[in-house]
Parts: structure tokens; sequence; C-alpha cells
């Protein structure tokens, strides 16, 4: 089958020329690396069947970095190039493409964000181009869809063109090519980009971040706390109760499977706090977490869209330092904020190993991830700044802890920050909601899996009595250390599978305020839940990740201790 | 009479807002060829767009698009005097 590979400069919106030509949906976001793995669809190639791959964005092909190198391997398995090039930034973008064209591969050029070359006062000349580079020129504007169509049909004019030119000369080619094609007209700056400007200098800049973290954090919560108490929660009452009193009475006689479904009524009434799969296992991931993973999505995906993010990273550069890594780092560390397996994956944009070695580190250690958050913020927002705000304090020293410590004991030092910063760009509605949709499907169909599994482990473990064994296991811990009773052991358990099933577990053990913040400081600390788990395994390696595991075991026993010393 | 020598100027030195071309860029070929990447590369105008305090990261204009780096990388790129 003939291989089309997608290839050009990040942030040039492959990604999204990939989901219209392949109709799969991929995470697309506007700040280079967004795509850190290969992309595969396929498409329509006259009368076959052609693979089609989104590559990682590249500059050139002589690689600087691992990412690239990857891009630059897979260039020899392809039987046809498109190389999409950011139309605003021509002449940048066709250093890679006079790379690209010697080759010796047929090409397509596809010059894409079309609708904003007008705007900033940019006009190319489509025909001269193509008669110079002598292969297929299509404009395209990704997002709307406009011009995906003829670059469909013109696939097929895709040519070898040899285009000559001395490597040294490059550039001054390229300067010839630009005075041909281009003209620039001069214009004003827009809104967007006083903004922006304003959002990048040190003092502005300042507090523009800390209203839009203020922002993000109090819709958030807004958001999600509304659509639980106003949407799902009523819904779960009226609508899934009547139903669950039916099977309840339906399996009246069945003990075994009544107890594991509904578990134990309450005063004669269902309680969707029961532990049964059916109760519990639906009500506290769709009705308690789902709703902050969605404010979470919605607000992260504005973020991403417009081309903060990469700003955020360059305030925050320095600062990160002192953490081991550099500003673009936050990107990952964010996304773990919704769930550690994506933000683990988005640790790839680090260069070296030292970093990816911290972050990861990091994310499993001190940052928890929304349905985890959802839960204790149930559990700990009732008590406001001494409850809510303790845990998060404490989780935060941890974090910079870790850094700092990190940073310290690693040999090497961290790359500077170095990147392209996309401009500002309003996020489309078509391609933002079909991401948060994407986002959502992800946390259902991840997460209820483990939730039933976690759900079922515990009846298994109550109606066998295992359940009083293993308290009377860690009493000898729990209690002297942490002060905490035996039954949080099982909660302890739990926590391997799905962090936010675990703090649910602590709800009904009347715990007082100082025992569950230290609890949920020590959830949140202990181990990265199993999907993470195997994700982190994955990115840092066996060795690694027995290295992050001892240093998050002391320190989930150093911080827990001290939390029940000083609270 | 004091005779001050003068000594080559980079990027780091410019104030926000400063346009100059680029002189010489020091540093071996793949430190270059990562900045050429960028578009970075001798003979070009940039513009200062920022600087982040306490030898933070500096932002430049180069043509329609705009790009960070690290204060030591700034340091390496000598742009030319008025």
């Amino acid at each position: 089958m003939k291989k089309i590979l997608l290839m050009g400069n990040p942030n040039v919106g492959k990604s999204v020329i990939f989901a219209r030509l392949s109709g799969i949906n991929v995470v697309s976001a506007n700040y280079p690396g967004t795509t850190v793995e290969f992309a595969r669809g396929y498409l329509k190639f006259g009368q076959e069947r052609a693979e089609i791959i989104d590559v990682p964005g590249t500059y050139s092909l002589t690689p600087t970095s691992p990412a690239e190198e990857v891009a630059c391997q897979i260039l020899k398995q392809g039987n046809l190039v498109v190389n999409v090039v950011d139309a605003t930034n021509l002449e940048r973008n066709l250093n890679l493409t006079l790379q690209l064209l010697q080759q010796n591969i047929p090409m397509v050029v596809v010059l894409n964000f079309w609708d904003e070359v007008k705007h900033i006062g940019i006009a190319i000349d489509t025909t001269r181009l193509e008669e110079i580079l002598g292969v297929p020129v299509i404009p395209t504007c990704a997002l709307t869809g406009e011009g995906i169509s003829a670059l469909h049909k013109r696939l097929g004019e895709a040519e070898v063109k040899f285009y000559h030119y001395e490597e040294e000369e490059r550039w001054h080619e390229v300067g010839k090519i630009i005075k041909a094609v281009q003209k620039i007209s001069h214009r004003h700056h827009s809104f967007l980009e006083r903004v922006g400007d304003a959002s990048i200098q040190p003092v502005s800049g300042f507090f523009i971040a800390c209203l839009v973290i203020f922002f993000t954090f109090l819709l958030v919560r807004i958001v999600g706390e509304g659509l639980a108490n106003y949407f799902l929660v009523p819904f779960f009452e009226k609508f899934w109760r009547p139903v669950l009193v039916r099977i309840s009475s339906f399996f009246q006689s069945v003990h075994f499977l009544h107890s594991i479904l509904i578990g134990p009524l309450k005063e004669g009434k269902i309680d969707f706090y029961s532990w049964g799969v059916l109760t519990t296992g639906l009500f506290i991931p769709l009705a308690q977490v789902l709703p902050y993973v969605f404010a979470f999505y919605f607000i992260l995906g504005i973020l991403e869209d417009s081309g903060y993010l990469p700003r955020l990273g360059i305030l925050v550069d320095k600062l990160m330092h002192y953490l081991g890594v550099h500003g673009l780092s936050i990107i990952p560390l964010l996304l773990g904020l919704g769930c550690n397996v994506p933000g683990a994956l988005a640790a790839r944009i680090m260069e070296t190993k030292r970093e990816k070695f911290i972050i990861l580190t990091l994310m499993a250690i001190a940052v928890p991830c929304m349905s985890q958050i959802a839960m204790v913020t149930s559990l700990l927002g009732p008590y406001g700044v001494r409850g809510l705000g303790v845990w998060a304090g404490a989780i935060f020293l941890v974090w910079v802890l870790v850094g700092t410590l990190l940073n310290r004991l690693l040999k090497g030092e961290s790359p500077e920050i170095f990147l392209e910063i996309p401009p500002y760009r309003c996020p489309y509605p078509g391609a933002f909601l079909k991401k948060l949709g994407m986002r959502i499907k992800w946390f259902v169909k991840d997460a209820l899996p483990f939730v039933f599994l976690g759900v079922l482990l515990v009846n298994i473990l109550y109606s066998i009595g295992l359940v009083d064994f293993l308290n009377q296991k860690v009493q000898a811990t729990l209690r002297p250390l942490f002060g905490l009773p035996a039954e949080v052991g099982v909660a302890l358990l739990i926590g391997f599978l799905r962090k936010d099933m675990a703090v649910g577990m602590l709800a009904p053990l009347n715990l007082t305020l100082k025992q569950l913040i230290i609890a949920c400081v020590i959830l949140t600390m202990y181990f990265p839940c199993a999907a993470s788990f195997i994700v982190l395994i994955r990115e840092m390696g066996i060795k690694q990740m027995m290295k992050a595991l001892l240093l998050m075991g002391i320190l989930t026993i150093l911080v827990g201790a001290a939390l029940n010393l000083i609270l | 009479m004091v005779f001050k020598k003068r000594r080559k100027m980079n990027l780091t030195e410019l104030k926000t807002g400063e346009v100059r071309k680029i002189k010489k860029i020091l540093g071996d070929g793949n430190f270059k060829k990562k900045l050429e990447n960028l578009g970075l590369r001798e003979g070009v105008e940039i513009t200062k767009v920022s600087a982040q305090v306490f030898k933070g990261p500096i932002t430049l204009q180069i043509g329609t698009s705009k790009i960070a780096i690290g204060f030591n990388t700034a340091r390496q790129i000598l742009v030319e005097e008025e």
C-alpha cells in the first residue's frame, strides 16, 4: 500500500489536515509539538487505498532533536509527501520545502492558514510558486476545511522535481523565491497582536498570567460544581434511582449478585455510596468526576487553541529552571492535571532524558489528575482553605521539593527554552468541540473498566473477609505514622486502580479533618493509578521508574508523618 | 582621555522594541543550525519584543514569526551596532 506522509514545520496544522483527509480524529492545539506519535489513517487515492501518516513536525532534514530524527527516518518509507506549509511564514517554511524537493519523492505543497494570509497583509502568487517549485501548490484553511477537496483531487498530480541549488546557498535561494511570489503590505497591529505582546512583557504578562490561572481554577470549580449539582446528580436521583429500585427488588433473593450490583441498602433505600457496580461504580465517575473533567478540558481547550500556553511557558521559564526543566514543560504538567496519561505522552516534547525523568517523576508524585481533584474537592471543599487549601498547599510544596531535589541530584543541565511562539488564534468551534468530545470519550472509556474492577475488588475483599485481615496488617504503620485508622488501608489498595474511587472510600469513614487531609495527601502521592503506571513505565523505562517509585515511597512516608506532627 | 574599548553588542543588551541586524552567531555548527531552523541567521533583521526578568527568556520578532530563546543563547547572537 502506498504511504502518504504529511510533513512540515511544527504547528503548521498537519494534524488538522490529517483529520480532514483520513476522517480520523487526532488532538490538535495551537503550540509546537502537539503530535508526538505518528497517527495513521487511510484515504482513497485514485482507485486504491493509501495509508496516510501524520509525521511530527520538523524544521529541517538535518535533525537537531530526537523528535526530528524520527521524522527524517520515516521519510525513507514514504511514497508521497504532502508538505504542509504555514503560508503566513512562507520564508522559513520553504527552507524545509527545498530540502524535501531533493529527496526524490513525489510531492505536493499545501499553503495552510490561507485565510490568515490576507488578514496580515501578505499576498502570495500561488501560480508563480507552482511554476518555480514544479509541484502542485494548494492553498487551504484546514480548520474550516477549505481547499481540502482540491488537495485530495490534486494528490495524483504529485511530482518528483529536482530543484537544484547549492547547500550553502539554500537561504539565498529561499530569498529569491520569496521575492518572486510574495508581497507584504504594511498594516496596523491587530487587537489580538497587541494583547499577544502584552502577555509576554514581564510586568503586564505576570498580571495576565495571574488572571488566567485564577479564572481557570475558578471556572473549573464553578462549571464542574454546577454541572454536578444541577445536572448530573439530579439526573441520577430522578432517573437512575427508580431503575435501581427495580433491579434491587428483582435481585433481592440472589444476595451475592445484589451486593455486587447494588450494595447494601441504607435504611431500606438505595445508597449511591454502597460500593455496588451500578451505584457507586457509576455515580462517582459519571456524576462526581465527569463534570470536573468536562470543565477542565473545556477550559484547557480554549487555552490550547488560543496559543496562550507557550507564552505562559516563557513567563515561568526562569522559575521552572529551579526544578531542572524549562518553561515549556508546563504543557505536559498542565495536561497531567487532566489525566496523567496524556500528560506523560506530552512530556516527549522535552529534549533530554534528564528533563523527561524530572517531568514524569513530578507528574507521578505531585500532579493529581482531575478525577482525583474532583473527589478531594467534594471531601475537603466544604472546609475551604483549612481543608482543600492545606491539601493543595502540601501537594504544591512536594512538587517544588521533588523538582528541586531532582535538579540537585541528577547530573547534567537543563537546556534553555527555544521555541516558535504561535500567533493568537480564536479557537475554531468545530475543532474545539471535537477535541472536547474526544477527551470526554477517552475518560469514560478508560475510566469505567478500572472503576468497575475497583468496585468488584472491594466487594470480593469484603465478602471473603480479607479486608479485616488487610486492615490488621496495615494498622501497625497507618496509626503510629500517619494517625490514620486501619480502614484507610482498603482505600490505599483501591488507589492502585483508581484514585477517585480511593478518595471516595474515605467519605463514610468519619475521619477528622486532619485525618482527611493526611489521607488525601498520601493517596495523591504514593502511587500513580494503574493506567498512568503503565504509560509511565513505557515512557521512562523500568529502571528509571523504579528510581521514581523509591523517591515516591520515601517522600510519601516523610510527608505523611510530617503532616501528622504539624497539623 | 579615557579610552573605552567597544565590545561587540549581543541580543541581551538590546532594549525592547529595538530593531537590529544579526551580525554574527557564536557557537558550533549544530547550535547554529538549530537557530537557523527558526530563521535566526546572520544578516537577518530582528526586533526585540520582550525580555523576562532575572535573565529569563528573550522574545524576538523575525519577519512574521515570533520566537523565544534563552538568555545564554541570546548572548551568543551578536548584532550590528547603529
